[in-house]
């Protein structure tokens, strides 16, 4: 039985649309991030889960009860749920081990069971030498961990994390997302994770959630989103991406500067416009024609920057008018202005709306 | 699992939360002020609609007069009171002049001097023959009659000035501090001199700020009740509020008062609004001022002649009223100087121990004082809780009731609270109660700017934290909220509590033969012409102010009086 099920939840102020008919399905134990830009929705639809507001329409289960629906709510403090906030909240009025043993005193648990739990949590996000300390004592990273350790000690039904790392800095981010994961991995709690960074939602998540101005636009595991994006704003979203507009002609699709056999390409069928997505470093570049099996096109090198793991290539089909961008290893250098081959399969062409 | 019904929940607990407090509001705020109009356009006894107040109130040369000397006060006393705070406010935050931190202070103790007690220590520096100044004169030059007399307008700005220049400071200082060097730093490059960068820069970015404290020092001199009554009054003119007074003397007239109130009232309401829209509009300052940084101007030998500006204001405001209020609190007859046998602590046994309700006074004047601060601060805060977190709807409304009695004159606040509160079914004229309710009323803006402002400081996701991981709101409030606001609550309690404990203009229109406080007992002794037992009072009232200062520069910083939002 799935653990968190929201079925056509929307949240209109007014005329405004906030939340679009949202429905998804958790499995118990499953990590799923909503991912999207600022104002997409999905802070909005985490308090709905939480409890803090009511949905407009549509309705939330947990373990198959109703939780949430137009008519009523049951109030976030019966939820059996924690969350972590994008500010944290840790009190500062409390120790740190007050702050984490907070969820297990209202759970009215002993004074030794609960100490024993929070001395346990504690160890596991190497905070217990700091159980003593107020969190103004304490730097950025440190008191993120005790958020986590609040947060799960307590064993919720439902982990919800609003924004978690986006008051860190750059390297402390990165070592957080895998902290995440791992304590994800050890504990199985079924979490709902929100974030507009993708490549936190990568790391961290089993399904992602892609969120557009209130609307899903697609719901997949990590590696399917990239690799094959269903609409036009998730393929731009996550990772960089070339998009190629073409046309049928005969049996052939036409696009910038070169053309590709309609059968080779998914999707090539109907009238008008068919975009196409192509990802920069599924492109090949080389000085000579390639034999291999899929499109050669000769063009030259426009512009390029090297960003150390990578080259970034702006390359032009002969008589295209628009530049491709193209990834290369660091090894691959090509000057600007000269002639070079791309070699592009067909198969990594992914249509998109 | 409970699960509660959204409308439900939107309806039964909240709104009646609502509508207990919109009704405590109503008493207080709104249903004096609609005494206060009704009453001015009804007969006396019968109740019935009449003009004739306002004939009456304004149908004699004397009582217009009245209404031009408070104005003609008011602009005089603003103006002079810019002249000491500006220089002050400038060199504390600006220059390098030694002694700022101890002009800060003597400004502080400027601030926490009752007008009245002010006034009291000029009459025995200035009154026109035995005044201590005068003596000095005639002692210098030989003169048969000193300069300085008192009982005169220009005395009675003087005296209001010295004690209502805090308020421009501290608008001042608060601007000035928002002002980056890198601002000044760019008229400099550009050529100009460092006089010059001051008239044009400096200055004007803290024009705003002046003009809204001169604003706030007009409206003080208006409605100030002590010292026009100490000084005017033997001076033979009148103010607005002598003659409110004189009004409500044998026989009580409060409908011809509360006519002869609205001038007041109405100026002060037009007034504040354009103090508001000058310090928002040109607020400019507090926008762009960040983040630069701020290096004190040099001001080589200058510094010494501004040092001496600041110690001659101190002298005036501080140092002479306290040397004769402490000379005369401890003298058999304040005339006869500095002499060892004129030394006597008499008039301290007198007023704590033997006269029949000094003593009471001072308890009556913490007591009421201790309560109304209690009320306002609990009140305010759960306003302030209720608008922020908008827990229902139009919460707006009980936030703009909270600030609205900022523009209601102490001494028409009493008028209002005498109409709706005196005659029955509550006749609380004259009980303690309609002087704790005032006292609330008046305080009731000060305590909810500070409410507001702690409130809005703490993220909501502290008690969304609480809330998840299990705990009401109630909890987050007791275990999360309560700990974190404790001290801003002390200090708004502080900021109730001592101006409280000194309030006149609204007292003497309400108290009754058991509930006289302080600051009428201190004016009743002017009165009687007691001026050592009356120093020995009003010095009393101070030393018990002092450890409540102590308290609160322990627990908020050195300061706290001193900020903007105190005023």
């Amino acid at each position: 039985m799935s653990k968190l099920v929201l079925k056509n939840v929307a949240k209109r102020y007014g005329a405004f649309e906030a939340v679009a008919d949202f429905s998804l399905e958790l499995a118990k134990g499953e990590f799923v991030s909503l991912l999207g830009p600022s104002g997409c929705g999905k802070t909005t639809t985490l308090r709905m889960i939480a409890g803090f507001m009511p949905p407009s329409s549509g309705s939330i289960e947990m373990d198959g009860k109703q939780i949430s629906s137009a008519s009523g709510v049951v109030p976030p403090e019966h939820r059996r749920m924690s969350m972590i906030f994008q500010s944290y909240a840790i009190w500062p009025n409390m120790t740190v081990g007050e702050n984490v043993g907070f969820g297990l005193q209202i759970r009215k648990l002993s004074r030794a069971e609960i100490d024993r739990r929070v001395d346990k949590i504690l160890d596991v996000v190497q905070m217990r030498n700091l159980k003593g300390r107020y969190p103004a004592e304490l730097s950025g990273g440190q008191q993120q961990r005790v958020a986590l350790a609040r947060a799960i000690v307590v064993e919720p039904e439902v982990l919800l994390l609003d924004e978690p790392l986006s008051n860190l800095d750059a390297n402390l981010r990165e070592e957080m997302r895998f902290e995440i994961r791992r304590l994800h991995d050890e504990f199985k709690i079924t979490t709902v994770y929100v974030t507009h960074d993708q490549s936190e939602a990568m790391v961290t998540s089993d399904r992602i959630v892609v969120m557009n101005k209130g609307k899903v636009e697609q719901i997949d595991a990590p590696h399917v989103l990239y690799g094959r994006p269903k609409s036009r704003f998730v393929a731009g979203f996550i990772g960089r991406t070339n998009f190629l507009e073409g046309a049928l002609q005969g049996g052939e699709v036409r696009f910038d500067g070169f053309g590709a056999a309609a059968a080779a390409l998914e999707g090539a069928t109907g009238g008008g416009n068919l975009l196409y997505s192509l990802r920069p470093q599924a492109i090949g570049l080389s000085s000579e024609k390639p034999g291999g099996p899929g499109l050669a096109i000769e063009a030259e090198i426009v512009d390029r920057s090297y960003l150390g793991e990578y080259w970034d290539y702006q390359v032009r089909p002969q008589g295209g008018t628009k530049p491709l961008r193209v990834s290369t290893a660091p090894t691959v250098v090509f000057e600007v202005g000269s002639r070079v081959w791309l070699e592009i399969a067909p198969s990594a062409m992914v249509r998109v709306e | 699992m409970p699960v509660r019904p959204v409308r439900a929940s939107r309806f039964d607990s909240s709104w009646l939360l609502w509508i207990a407090i919109i009704a405590v509001l109503l008493f207080l705020v709104v249903s004096p002020f609609v005494y206060l109009v009704i009453t001015s356009f009804q007969t006396e006894r019968t109740g019935e609609f009449t003009l004739a107040n306002y004939a009456t109130a304004y149908g004699r040369a004397r009582y217009v007069d009245a209404l031009v000397n408070s104005l003609k006060l008011g602009a005089v006393s603003a103006l002079l009171a810019s002249v000491f705070a500006v220089p002050l406010a400038w060199a504390v935050a600006r220059t390098n002049m030694p002694g700022r931190g101890l002009t800060r202070m003597l400004v502080l103790a400027t601030f926490i001097t009752p007008p009245y007690t002010g006034a009291v220590a000029w009459i025995l520096l200035a009154g026109p023959n035995a005044g201590w100044l005068n003596r000095f004169y005639m002692m210098a030059t030989g003169a048969e009659a000193g300069p300085f007399n008192i009982y005169s307008f220009t005395g009675l700005a003087v005296v209001i000035a010295l004690y209502s220049f805090p308020y421009i400071f501290i608008f001042t200082t608060a601007a000035l501090e928002l002002v980056s060097s890198e601002m000044e730093d760019a008229a400099n490059i550009l050529g100009a001199g460092p006089w010059r960068t001051m008239r044009k820069v400096t200055l004007p970015l803290a024009l705003p700020a002046i003009l809204g404290g001169m604003i706030i020092c007009f409206l003080e001199a208006i409605a100030l009740f002590g010292s026009p009554a100490l000084i005017a009054i033997p001076a033979r003119f009148n103010v607005v509020t002598t003659q409110l007074f004189q009004f409500f003397g044998n026989p009580v007239r409060v409908e011809v008062a509360a006519a002869y109130a609205m001038p007041l009232l109405g100026v002060t309401i037009l007034l504040v609004l354009v103090q508001r829209l000058i310090v928002r509009r040109k607020g400019f300052v507090a926008l762009t001022g960040k983040g630069g940084e701020r290096r004190p101007i040099l001001l080589g030998r200058w510094r010494w002649v501004v040092f001496g500006y600041a110690m001659f204001v101190a002298a005036l405001a501080v140092f002479l009223p306290y040397i004769f209020l402490i000379h005369s609190a401890f003298a058999k007859a304040w005339g006869r100087g500095f002499l060892l046998d004129n030394i006597t602590i008499a008039n301290f046994r007198f007023i704590l121990f033997e006269h029949a309700t000094a003593a009471q006074s001072v308890i009556n004047s913490f007591v009421y004082g201790g309560i109304s601060a209690t009320i306002a601060v609990f009140l305010t805060l759960g306003v302030a809780y209720i608008v922020a977190r908008r827990l229902i709807p139009f919460g707006g409304v009980l936030g703009f009731l909270c600030v609205a009695p900022f523009v209601i004159p102490g001494v028409v606040l009493a008028i209002g609270f005498y109409a709706a509160y005196a005659p029955p079914p509550l006749a609380l004229y004259g009980t303690a109660l309609i002087m704790i309710l005032a006292f609330t009323t008046r305080f009731l803006p000060v305590g909810y700017v500070n409410a507001s402002a702690a409130i809005n400081s703490l993220n909501p996701e502290m008690e969304e934290a609480v809330r998840v991981l299990g705990g009401s709101r109630l909890t987050a409030l007791r275990r999360v909220v309560a700990p974190l606001l404790k001290r801003n609550m002390m200090g708004a309690w502080l900021l109730i509590f001592i101006p409280a404990t000194r309030e006149l203009s609204a007292a003497i229109f309400l108290y009754g033969p058991n509930t006289k406080v302080a600051s009428v007992m201190i004016f009743d002794m002017s009165e009687e012409g007691n001026f050592e037992r009356l120093a020995a009072l009003a010095l009393v009232l101070q030393v018990l102010t002092l450890p409540l200062l102590w308290i609160g520069q322990k627990a908020l910083g050195r300061d706290f009086m001193l900020r903007r939002n105190a005023t």
